[in-house]
């Protein structure tokens, strides 16, 4: 396609309005600030007028200066571009935030600080939790969902400002339940930690985005919906949903920063894990089998090995994960059917799982080759590996039997990391290898040695990691339950803690580890983007790829 | 088969595929949490469980605050050595009134379902304050801070007013004296402590619960919250046998 002409080109729609809104949001959150009595929810109103200031300032000085101009003929990667930087940023912040509360676990003495209890391991915990699955998680997930669907459907995002506004507000998202944590803001249901104003401002980014990726998806100029974007659909549905319910919850006042949910006890304990293991089910495993649908046979060059093991393993997926939330509860006061249902379910789920990884390992049919030349291949592969594992673990440790001695260790510590660290984080690392030097035009990463540097120094810390936690979770767990032949308890509560002390160093060390190869992909991203590629040279400097016919896949 | 086929109309069309996608996530959830709110059975009937005290609900809150349900469960499953290490499997019913529920996923520290009165007072100040000095091999943090911050509950009545919306049945004469019955709780020698008794029961103790007479700290309300925690139920009147109890 032509490049047409954009020098006169008018701003994308929907400038002006944001515009007025963020000028609105900055008065409206001053006020508020000035208002209240409540020292955390005035911060955090500060925050949000700071971020209203600058993005008035941006689109003001954007609309003034002309820089900020819409260009329909071409695909919006600018947003993208930015959205594969904050991946990045936020998954050196959230694994960093992990490596410390893993050291405070092995050298209390050394990494707690009696005067900033803000730094204590409660407050760290949700900050490394939430900023590895959402931060960089969602990151990853909205700036590939933004390559994936413009190039599957052939069009420019739609919604003009609207995809920017998705990824500033998302940022926004992150900065306010981040900065609330380590003041002490919190719900108290894991990984849905954020008080109520940031879940109400995450709802207006969600729609925002539901929209933007269906009114893309409205414009395709293919008859088909591709496959991965069944999986960023179900995600995105499906998380807004979740979000929604688990979250219901009373302000303390409009001015203060504190809420309490609607439901309480059992009821909100099977809420709350119906959200917690479809957060699992829908954030970080079908999104994420979206960037597998789409990266892996791009970058081997192969069509997906089978459609109608997709169908198949798409609709089962999402109908059986929803059920599987109550093997998080069991022996607990949640009635007994509840949680044999949830078993069941759980043990089923991992046909539809194995459905998905069989699929992505089969794609590689006749370009196996690749695993032993391309480090980029054998990342994803050893992801959906990790992937297949995890899925397989998983329903094990949901049977009831298992889970008498799995729950409340640090096996499930474990089993979670090898799904993060090895299936999230690595098809990630996979996609955005990919995405980087499509995005910056470049004909390939600055260094394929530092991505093999990468991909062995992270998957030695996975392995220690998940290895360290099996002989601890495992140890405790027998450890709680073991008699003395004259019938008593063996061990009292503090000897199965300073047991594990020797895995808790090794986990520190893997986890490590994992953040160093994160570590070294930044630097490589950097250098890929600094170093000029004199052969495409005239392609760097404008703002968008032209919306040609991207190479369709099967 | 023609059935591959009938999926075309899913692909072509993004809001059947939406629509598809809601009806069948919806299926699950409400096969399993709906019959939560309306099955009697859910909950046991049990005597003795009751709503916070404003001072406990302000220990609960710090409790939340400081994200002590990351690596301390409230649910003593019905097992036989966590029943001897513990005490009494916990029930539904003890839970009833937790917005949010605490029942943790996580034991990184022990279970805290039945700590109350298994520690004296001065035990838990010197435990949050300096873990190690009294438990050499804890890896908890510590939690200096607590007894040197004054306790906030200008909002106390607007909390109990929102937890009344939720569903916990605080009277307006609760809210009334609710700010009166914080420091009545922390204070030994107060006079209004008959008033917190007849409000919240006879088991509730008022007492100094950090050491320090002239101030009430958060310390003195988590100190509270953890003193109380397991010791509502009365045990004896419970039968877990009957079939009303049998879930």
């Amino acid at each position: 396609m032509a490049v047409s002409p954009t020098l006169n080109a008018s701003p994308p729609a929907g400038s002006g309005a944001l515009l007025v809104i963020s000028v609105v949001g900055a008065f409206l959150a001053i006020m508020g600030a000035g208002l209240s009595h409540d020292p955390i929810f005035r911060l955090q109103a500060e925050t949000v007028s700071l971020a209203g200031v600058l993005a008035a300032f941006a689109l003001s000085s954007g609309l003034a200066g002309g820089t900020l101009r819409d260009h329909p003929d071409r695909y919006a990667d600018n947003v993208i571009k930015a959205g594969v930087i904050a991946t990045m940023f936020w998954a050196a912040a959230g694994l960093l935030a992990g490596v410390l509360i893993a050291a405070q676990l092995s050298w209390p003495s050394v990494f707690y600080f009696p005067d900033a209890g803000w730094l204590n391991f409660g407050r760290l915990r949700p900050l490394h939790t939430s900023g590895v699955i959402f931060a960089f998680g969602g990151n990853a997930l909205i700036a590939t969902s933004f390559w994936v669907v413009q190039r599957t459907c052939k069009a420019r995002l739609a919604g003009g400002i609207a995809p920017w506004f998705v990824f500033w507000g998302y940022q926004l998202f992150i900065v306010l339940a981040a900065t609330g944590y380590l003041m002490g803001a919190t719900q108290g249901k894991e990984y849905a930690e954020p008080e109520w104003y940031t879940d109400l401002w995450l709802t207006i980014v969600w729609v925002a985005y539901l929209l933007v990726f269906l009114g893309t998806i409205w414009k395709r100029k293919e008859p088909h919906i591709y496959v991965a974007n069944w999986f960023y659909l179900a995600f995105i549905v499906t998380i807004a949903l979740l979000h929604l319910v688990n979250n219901a919850s009373v302000p303390v006042g409009l001015l203060n920063h504190r809420s309490y949910g609607v439901f309480s006890g059992v009821q909100d304990a099977l809420t709350q894990w119906w959200y917690g293991h479809n957060a699992v089910g829908f954030f970080l495993t079908a999104g994420f089998l979206a960037m597998m649908y789409y990266f892996v046979p791009k970058r081997v060059q192969r069509p997906v090995y089978s459609y109608r093991l997709s169908i198949v393993h798409f609709w089962a997926l999402i109908f059986i994960y929803i059920w599987a939330g109550p093997h998080h509860l069991h022996y607990t006061a949640l009635p007994q059917w509840a949680q044999t249902l949830g078993m069941t379910f759980s043990i089923m789920l991992w046909m539809p799982s194995w459905g998905g990884m069989i699929n992505g390992l089969m794609t590689l049919s006749g370009a196996w080759d690749k695993l032993r030349t391309d480090p980029v291949v054998r990342m994803m592969v050893v992801a959906i590996a990790f992937y297949g594992m995890s899925t397989f673990e998983g329903p094990v440790m949901s049977i009831r039997a298992v889970n008498a001695l799995s729950h409340y260790t640090d096996w499930t510590i474990g089993h979670v990391h090898s799904g993060a660290l090895g299936w999230v984080g690595f098809i990630t690392f996979g996609s955005i290898y990919c995405m980087v030097p499509w995005l910056w035009k470049k004909k390939d990463m600055y260094s394929n040695t530092l991505i093999e540097w990468h991909f062995w120094i992270a998957t030695t810390g996975i392995l220690l990691y998940i290895a360290a936690m099996w002989v601890s979770g495992i140890m405790e767990g027998l450890m709680w339950r073991e008699y003395t032949p004259q019938g008593f308890l063996a061990y009292s509560f503090i000897e199965t803690v300073s047991a594990k002390h020797v895995e808790n160093v090794i986990r520190t060390v893997g986890g490590l580890m994992f953040l160093t190869g994160a570590l070294i992909m930044i630097f490589n991203i950097w250098k890929t983007i600094a170093t000029p590629d004199a052969q495409l040279a005239n392609a760097a400097s404008t703002d968008d790829a032209p919306a040609a016919p991207a190479p369709a896949i099967a | 088969m023609s059935l591959w086929k009938h999926h075309a109309k899913f692909e072509r069309h993004s809001l059947l595929l939406i629509i598809g996608i809601v009806v069948v996530v919806s299926i699950g959830g409400l096969v399993e949490i709906a019959p939560l709110f309306w099955l009697q059975s859910t909950i046991e009937k049990v005597e003795g469980v009751r709503p916070y005290t404003p001072l406990e609900q302000a220990g609960r809150d710090i409790y939340v605050r400081e994200g002590c349900y990351l690596c301390h469960s409230q649910m003593v499953r019905p097992l036989r050595d966590e029943v001897e290490r513990y005490g009494h499997y916990s029930l539904a019913a003890e839970s009833m009134y937790d917005h949010p529920f605490q029942w943790g996923s996580k034991r990184t520290g022990p279970d805290l379902a039945r700590v109350g009165g298994k520690y004296s007072d001065s035990w838990h100040r010197d435990h949050l304050i300096d873990p190690r000095s009294v438990v050499p091999e804890s890896v908890m943090p510590p939690y200096k801070f607590l007894a040197q911050t004054e306790l906030d509950y200008s909002d106390v009545v607007d909390r109990m007013k929102a937890l009344h919306t939720v569903g916990v049945p605080y009277t307006p004469e609760m809210m009334a004296n609710a700010k009166a019955d914080v420091q009545a709780q922390a204070d030994p020698y107060s006079t209004d402590a008959v008033g917190l008794r007849a409000r919240y029961g006879a088991k509730v103790v008022n007492r100094d619960f950090d050491g320090d007479p002239d101030r009430v700290t958060e310390m003195d309300a988590l100190v509270a919250y953890l003193q109380m925690l397991g010791t509502m139920v009365d045990f004896k009147s419970y039968n877990a046998q009957s079939p009303e109890n049998q879930r």
